[in-house]
């Protein structure tokens, strides 16, 4: 038999021992949901050089600014949420690349295609996968560099729960071009010409929101408009991706 | 079973093939030939569901595969040109992760079986990066035997890059599923007996 909890990282795949049984099984989909994140976490905590990249990128973009501005506070302060929204854009778009490519080379891709379930929750598990290891670390990271920017701590608090709003849509609605250029040359920049102006919703929202706190005004109503985006881009985003995935596989 | 019917396949500019069509019940073995670039693939492909034919249809006991969707591919198993393993990831940990999602029954004790089965003893926990082109074909088809319940095998050059004791042992396999009912389509520029009761020549491009 199989020895628990022995080998190191290889146990994450254990639970995935899913017993058939005769009757159809209702689990089935949430299984194979937690099969594909589980299967690219671990693919990412393999390479974790790529997911260091995006983060640096990040960083790098952020504290660029403040070098460059100089130490004009009440500017930084201004400029702050902008700045760290539109880094958080490019790193998720730098990131987006890899989304589908790697599977895509290696054909493990037609074979998620071929599983019989519906391709839209496999897409869905991908891009949750995908989000935790390049966005959520963007999130806890912005407060750190918000910092640099003199961002009081009820700013860095609505700025932090904007880009956790926020930063799955732009995974999601970045999940429909990654699978439309698959495959194609010059991807990466036809993806960003494709991606960037349908995140511009999310920037301003997002920026929006830390903006409107600083000016002492309440950050509910741009919360709402991210919160049911994200609402909009969960239920739509995954089916357009797999319609898209499909075709490009032709 | 599965029907086919006046398929039509054009890549770019140029038709591949034309009025394609073939019948197969429980058991029957299709061998697939032509030469390099005359639509192996991609007709194993159309069987699939990957690829949209440009005319004719195909049937899976009597309804076209496009309407059955996920209930076909669950009948389904495909083996392509790629293995569809990640380099990144074990031999049994693809193996767990591919059959999971094709809600095979699969154990970490069932996969090694296959895996030693295969002749990849004492490679099951390496990644398969570090194995060999044959090696990384073994792994993909380890996956075989886990899939009798599919009752449509359709493998593009199962053999490639097999030494003759593992071809073999896949032809051995194969045998078995066609004996349990199963249909088997392959293409194969290798010389493989294959006995089937039914058997099938289909030759692509002339």
């Amino acid at each position: 038999m199989q020895p628990p909890l022995l080998e190191k990282e290889g146990n994450l795949l254990l639970p995935f021992r899913a017993p058939r049984t005769a009757q159809m099984n209702a689990s089935a989909p949430i299984a194979a949901f937690a099969c594909v994140v589980r299967r690219d976490l671990l693919l990412a905590m393999r390479r974790r050089s790529d997911v260091a990249t995006t983060l640096f990128f990040f960083v790098i973009v952020v504290s660029l600014f403040p070098l460059g501005v100089g130490p004009e506070m009440n500017l930084l302060r201004t400029m702050a949420p902008g700045v760290v929204w539109v880094a958080a854009l490019l790193a998720s778009m730098l990131a987006l690349n890899r989304l589908f490519s790697g599977d895509y080379a290696d054909g493990t891709l037609e074979q998620l295609v071929l599983a019989p379930h519906p391709l839209g929750l496999l897409v869905g598990a991908k891009v949750a996968a995908h989000w935790l290891v390049t966005g959520l670390p963007l999130v806890l990271l912005a407060p750190l560099l918000g910092l640099a920017f003199d961002l009081n701590a009820k700013s860095l608090g609505i700025l932090m729960l904007s880009l956790l709003l926020g930063t799955p849509t732009l995974g999601l609605i970045g999940a429909i071009g990654a699978a439309l250029t698959l495959g194609l040359r010059g991807a990466g920049v036809l993806l960003s010409l494709l991606v960037l102006p349908l995140y511009i919703p999310v920037l301003i929202f997002g920026a929006g929101a830390v903006e409107a706190v600083a000016a002492g005004l309440g950050a509910g109503a741009h919360l709402s408009v991210l919160g049911a985006l994200l609402v909009l881009a969960v239920f739509f985003a995954p089916w357009a991706a797999a319609l898209a995935l499909r075709i490009s596989l032709e | 079973m599965l029907l086919a019917n006046g398929l039509e396949c054009v890549r770019g500019e140029r038709r591949l093939f034309r009025d394609v069509g073939f019948e197969l019940d429980p058991g029957a073995l299709l061998h697939v030939q032509g030469r390099n670039g005359s639509g192996k693939t991609s007709l194993l492909r159309m069987i699939c569901g990957l690829l949209a034919p440009a005319a004719g249809d195909i049937q899976w006991n009597g309804t076209d595969i496009r309407t059955l969707a996920e209930s076909y591919r669950g009948e389904l198993f495909y083996l392509g040109h790629q293995n569809a393993i990640k380099d990144d990831l074990t031999a049994t940990e693809n193996l767990l992760v591919s059959e999971t999602l094709a809600e095979a029954p699969v154990t970490r004790a069932s996969a090694r079986d296959s895996l030693d089965r295969l002749g990849l003893k004492g490679y099951e926990d390496l990644p398969t990066r570090v194995l060999s082109q044959g090696q990384k074909r073994r792994v993909a088809l380890a996956r075989l035997l886990f899939r009798e319940r599919s009752r449509l095998w359709v493998l593009d050059e199962p053999f490639v890059a097999l030494d003759p004791h593992a071809v073999r042992e896949v032809a051995g396999i194969i045998a078995d599923q066609l004996g349990g009912g199963g249909i088997v389509i392959y293409t194969t520029h290798q010389d493989v007996d294959l006995a089937a009761h039914q058997r099938i020549e289909l030759r692509l491009g002339k």
